[in-house]
């Protein structure tokens, strides 16, 4: 570990990445597809699922466009990172592997106060829930940490430990920056030196204007439909591929489609275009391509599949 | 007699769950192992964020040998009836003995079951309760299969005496118990052994644990209040947040941080909110000015720097958290300084309930209402109807949005910014009270017309679309809404019939929804929808003669589902004047009016109006207390059963012509002339609601009476006197009846 403290955005990152890599996880990328939050790569709502071990960390951007500010907020923006850890089956020293994490970026646990304050998570959109904590740090909240106990509708056995940072939030705090658009990206004594503002003021000011008042609603609209339709379309082809032969459920390329289905809601969420009851219906037709993405992984390899008939029955 | 300690040691127990967890702990344990046949001297139940803790004191060593015997079947019964008895006795038949009996020789067995070691029996309760522990949510982890509220990481179970401390021989899904536990997470983390609950105790506080609950909530109480003090101010008293902090800190350090001069000005309940709600600060107040200046935080551990790095991390997200509230009460300002026309518009798009409409259309059926109520309760109409216009606009006001406990009361603030009269402004705070049976009842009369109104028609919505409380679930809190009406009406004394404003209220609410193609008006006789387009205003009179012309035309829910139609508005009414007097009796009856008072009183006329009928309750319940009034109403139920019985036996109605002049005795002659005495005070008092006047009236009829039937056989031979008699008795029946129905009272 790298001593002292952190002195930019992406040191925070990469000591974190150390870290996680020391402790034995896969360090994965981040998924390439618009998501919600890092929970929805498939390295964490997938692979939560079924029997196999599991463990892996990533970096995930993160695409909220109703929390865009045009850039101006100090702590909101559309598009900003999470770190993502998840552990299968969770390990008994969780807790302390993950104030390690916290130690790893400089925080002293001599000088603050560290606690774990009662937080329940669930995504209505992945049919998922768990029980955990928010960390505070000084009265901050500086992660997420969850405990799996169903997703996609599927019971988690054995459960998985998730960590979730939210990296600018964190590192704003480790750096004692009061403005994201201040914080130093990469080193501050660097030949040239990027300030977060200097790398996505301007994407923050653009997605702000198109994701709020320009994006074409009528497409989006069909966009979710297209994408819903594809999911169920590729879920309902036979198990077996009759040019290889071999038995090839296309569960990935299926959650593809209920990940762009979910950004496709979120940016009619934005638009204004959803009514409160509308909104139920549409996190529910997410919800539903989760379940059966979700259902047919379980009848993978990946998903602990062994070809036992009695084994795929739990 | 050996000390038992348990310590169920896991990751963070949530703060809400713990006093409930600790009660649990103690009662299942003492539960088991007094069932199991040991005793204990007392038992105390501990918790903190990471342990729950039970020690029981004196608990005996063994439980004790039991010997039973068991009686079976004769020596010469059939083989069947031996064989089933050993199959229950679990013995074979050489352990059997004979004996004497009346009937000969029968079978004894002698059933010895030994005392087992407490160890045995607290490793097997204990099991038990973790095992069917009732957490309110609980969760799995890693691979095992085990429920605890968060991953469970070890278990000390010790009993101990003089002698030392024995390991009570456990395992629950691989945890092995053991007498090992943790000190502070981060101040001393290193695990040791204990000995006893006096060695755990001292240890854990080395080891910067204040196990005691109550001891941690004391320790925050004092060093805030005492902070605050210090510098001339004094702390917000909150015991709900008291007990949750205590629960969220082994180790609790007060530090009193300030907040910043720009966020002073918001309203004191905005910040208090705001600190609660994210932050769980107490609030500091400066009782010159009364106005918020700091807040308390409540940390877990010491730190080199007395707090200092802590306190500058709190003070920031507080006022990140600040801003945001400064924010939305500078928008909402500005918003009610133009007269909230844009929440008015937004109140439209909000649905109340999907078969009710939005709320706009709720607002706009209150204010009908509340026009109505005004008068009965010295309010003027038009401020009324002005009132129950804004009194809900806070809802689409930004604070509202982020505390949604702060409905009303930002209400209040910016009508007052609209520079609405002070009485409305108090209204938009005071219309939604009473919330809970010790809230406060609003006297002023705006507030209590508008506070009716909204009640009223949430009552009858929920009525016309049969969504009642049943049993415990009372989803739209209507039993509370219930109790608020009457308690409205009885703490301003308010004298009206309520079964007309329900009326009315039911009228409204349907004229409501057809104007909001909620409902639909079609006939019975053709199947056609008459009625069902938006566009069209109805009446109240329009919808009334509908619904008198029920047999030609029915209102029902307009959907595509087939909905029955709307109840009529005389079978609603009722129905919900029941539901309001059995709210009514509950109050009353917590009040110390007997129930069996309540029902004499509520078949009188007028039980729709409150005032009247709990006035008339008081007057009975009262008169029934003395001596008189107790005797009375053995005599009027004298007077009626016989009366009763005649009537029924003779197929005719004794019910006038009692005529003095057949009167034989003295006592019937005093009688004649005591119900006339009565009868011309109970009239006029009655008129004038004077019920204690009434029932003194009444109660002084009880000495003629009880010396009429000294004195008198009613069933004389003389069937002329006889009849008198009868019709007398009807006498004394009618006027006691025009008081109270005194055939509801019960006993004596």
């Amino acid at each position: 570990m790298s001593d002292g403290k952190p002195r930019s955005f992406q040191e925070i990152i990469l000591r974190l990445q150390a870290y996680w890599a020391a402790q034995g996880c896969a360090i994965l990328q981040p998924y390439d597809m618009e998501v919600g939050a890092g929970t929805f790569h498939p390295a964490t709502t997938l692979r939560a699922l079924g029997s196999r071990p599991w463990a892996a960390a990533y970096v995930q951007p993160s695409r909220r466009p109703t929390d865009g500010r045009y850039g101006e907020n100090p702590n909101r923006l559309q598009h900003y990172y999470q770190y993502q850890v998840l552990i299968k089956p969770s390990p008994p020293d969780l807790q302390e592997l993950y104030l390690g994490s916290l130690a790893a970026i400089g925080i002293d646990f001599d000088y603050h106060d560290i606690r774990f304050v009662e937080d329940d998570w669930e995504s209505p959109t992945l049919g998922a829930w768990g029980l955990g904590w928010e960390v505070w740090c000084d009265g901050m909240e500086v992660s997420q940490f969850t405990y799996f106990q169903q997703v996609g509708g599927h019971d988690c056995r054995p459960v998985s430990g998730e960590l979730t940072y939210g990296l600018e939030r964190l590192a704003m705090y480790v750096l004692g920056i009061d403005h994201v658009m201040d914080m130093p990206f990469n080193d501050p004594g660097a030949p040239i030196p990027l300030k977060y503002g200097d790398v996505f003021r301007q994407t923050e000011e653009e997605y702000s204007r198109w994701n709020f008042d320009v994006a074409d609603t009528g497409k989006l609209l069909h966009f979710f439909e297209a994408a819903e339709a594809e999911c169920v379309r590729i879920l309902d082809h036979p198990q077996v591929d009759p040019r290889s032969g071999k038995r090839i459920i296309m569960v990935h390329p299926a959650y593809d489609q209920c990940i762009k289905a979910s950004h496709f809601f979120n940016l009619l969420d934005a638009r204004g275009v959803i009514s409160v009851t509308e909104r139920q219906a549409y996190i529910g037709r997410v919800r539903a391509l989760a379940k059966r993405c979700a259902d047919a992984f379980v009848e993978t390899n990946a998903g602990g599949w062994t070809g036992d008939a009695s084994a795929a029955a739990e | 007699m050996p000390d038992l300690l348990i310590e169920l040691f896991s990751e963070e127990i949530p703060a809400r769950m713990q006093a409930d967890a600790r009660e649990a702990l103690k009662r299942r344990v003492t539960d088991g192992l007094v069932e199991a046949g040991l005793t204990y001297a007392a038992a105390r139940a501990w918790s903190t964020p990471r342990r729950l803790v039970l020690a029981v004191e004196g608990l005996t060593g063994r439980s004790p040998d039991l010997r039973e015997e068991r009686k079976g079947p004769r020596v010469d019964a059939p083989e069947q009836a031996l064989e089933g008895f050993l199959r229950s006795t679990g013995l074979t038949k050489d352990q059997l003995q004979a004996r004497d009996d009346k009937k000969g020789q029968v079978w004894i067995a002698i059933l010895e079951k030994p005392g087992r070691p407490a160890a045995d029996i607290v490793a097997e309760v204990l099991e038990a309760t973790i095992r069917n522990f009732p957490w309110p949510k609980s969760m799995r982890w890693g691979a095992g299969s085990l429920r605890w509220v968060r991953p469970l990481q070890s278990i000390l179970c010790l009993l101990s005496d003089e002698a030392g401390a024995e390991i009570v021989p456990l395992e629950v899904d691989g945890i092995r118990a053991g007498d090992v536990t943790r000190g502070h997470r981060f101040m001393a983390p290193a695990p040791f052994r204990v000995t006893g609950v006096e060695d755990y105790q001292a240890k854990l506080k080395r080891a910067f644990v204040m196990l005691d609950q109550d001891e941690r909530a004391d320790h925050i109480w004092h060093a805030a209040t005492n902070a605050a003090f210090a510098q001339g101010l004094e702390l917000v008293e909150d015991r709900g947040l008291l007990a949750e902090v205590a629960g969220l800190v082994e180790w609790p350090v007060v530090l009193m941080g300030a907040i910043r001069e720009e966020f002073l000005s918001l309203p004191a309940e905005v910040l208090q909110t705001s600190m609660k709600e994210h932050q769980k600060f107490f609030s500091v107040r400066d009782p010159k000015s009364g106005r918020i200046v700091r807040f308390v935080t409540v940390v877990n551990r010491e730190t080199a720097d007395h707090g200092e790095t802590i306190l500058h991390g709190n003070g920031k997200v507080l006022a990140a958290r600040l801003s945001d509230a400064a924010f939305f009460w500078g928008n909402d300002l500005a918003v009610a300084r133009a007269g909230m026309a844009d929440w008015r518009a937004g109140l439209e798009q909000v649905t109340f309930h999907g078969k009710l409409g939005s709320q706009a259309d709720r607002i706009a059926r209150i204010e009908a209402l509340a026009r109505e109520i005004a008068p009965l309760v010295g309010a003027d109409a038009d401020q009324a109807a002005q009132a129950a216009r804004v009194a809900k606009l806070d809802l689409q006001s930004a604070m509202v949005g982020e505390f949604p406990e702060l409905q009303g009361i930002m209400g209040r603030y910016y009508a007052e910014a609209a520079g609405l009269p002070s009485q409305i402004a108090a209204a938009c705070e005071m219309h939604y009270k009473p919330l809970g049976p010790s809230d406060a009842v609003p006297t002023e009369p705006v507030s209590v017309a508008v506070a009716l109104a909204d009640k009223i028609d949430t009552l009858t919505g929920f009525w016309a679309i049969d969504e009642k409380p049943t049993g415990s679930k009372d989803p739209f809190a209507l039993r509370r809404a219930a109790l608020g009406v009457i308690r409205l009406v009885l703490g301003n004394g308010a004298k009206f019939r309520l079964a007309s404003i329900l009326e009315l209220a039911h009228l409204a609410l349907l004229q409501s929804l057809l104007f909001q193609s909620l409902a639909a008006v079609r006939w019975i006789e053709t199947g056609e929808i008459l009625i069902g387009e938006r566009d069209t205003k109805y009446g109240l009179g329009f919808v009334q003669t509908l619904l008198k012309e029920g047999n030609v035309l029915k209102i029902e829910p307009n959907s595509n589902d087939q909905f029955p139609p709307f109840s009529s508005t005389v079978d609603i009414v009722s129905d919900l004047l029941a539901f309001f007097h059995d709210r009514l009796k509950v109050h009353l009856r917590e009040q110390g009016i007997r129930h069996d008072v309540i029902d004499a009183c509520l078949s009188m006329p007028g039980n729709d109006d409150l005032t009247l009928l709990v006035r008339r309750a008081e007057a009975l319940n009262e008169v029934l207390r003395t001596e008189d009034g107790e005797n009375l109403v053995q005599g009027f139920r004298r007077a009626n059963n016989i009366l009763t019985q005649a009537e029924a036996k003779d197929g005719v109605e004794y019910s006038f012509g009692a005529d003095p002049k057949f009167a034989e005795d003295p006592a019937e002659t005093a009688l004649f002339a005591a119900l006339d005495a009565a009868e011309a005070a109970i009239g006029p008092a009655m008129e004038h609601e004077d019920f204690a006047a009434a029932m003194a009236a009444m109660a002084a009829l009880r000495g003629p009476i009880d010396a009429f039937f000294e004195a008198v056989q009613i069933n004389a031979e003389n069937e002329i006197l006889r009849r008198n008699r009868l019709n007398l008795l009807h006498r004394i029946r009618a006027t006691c009846l025009a008081v109270a129905d005194l055939t509801r009272i019960e006993g004596a």
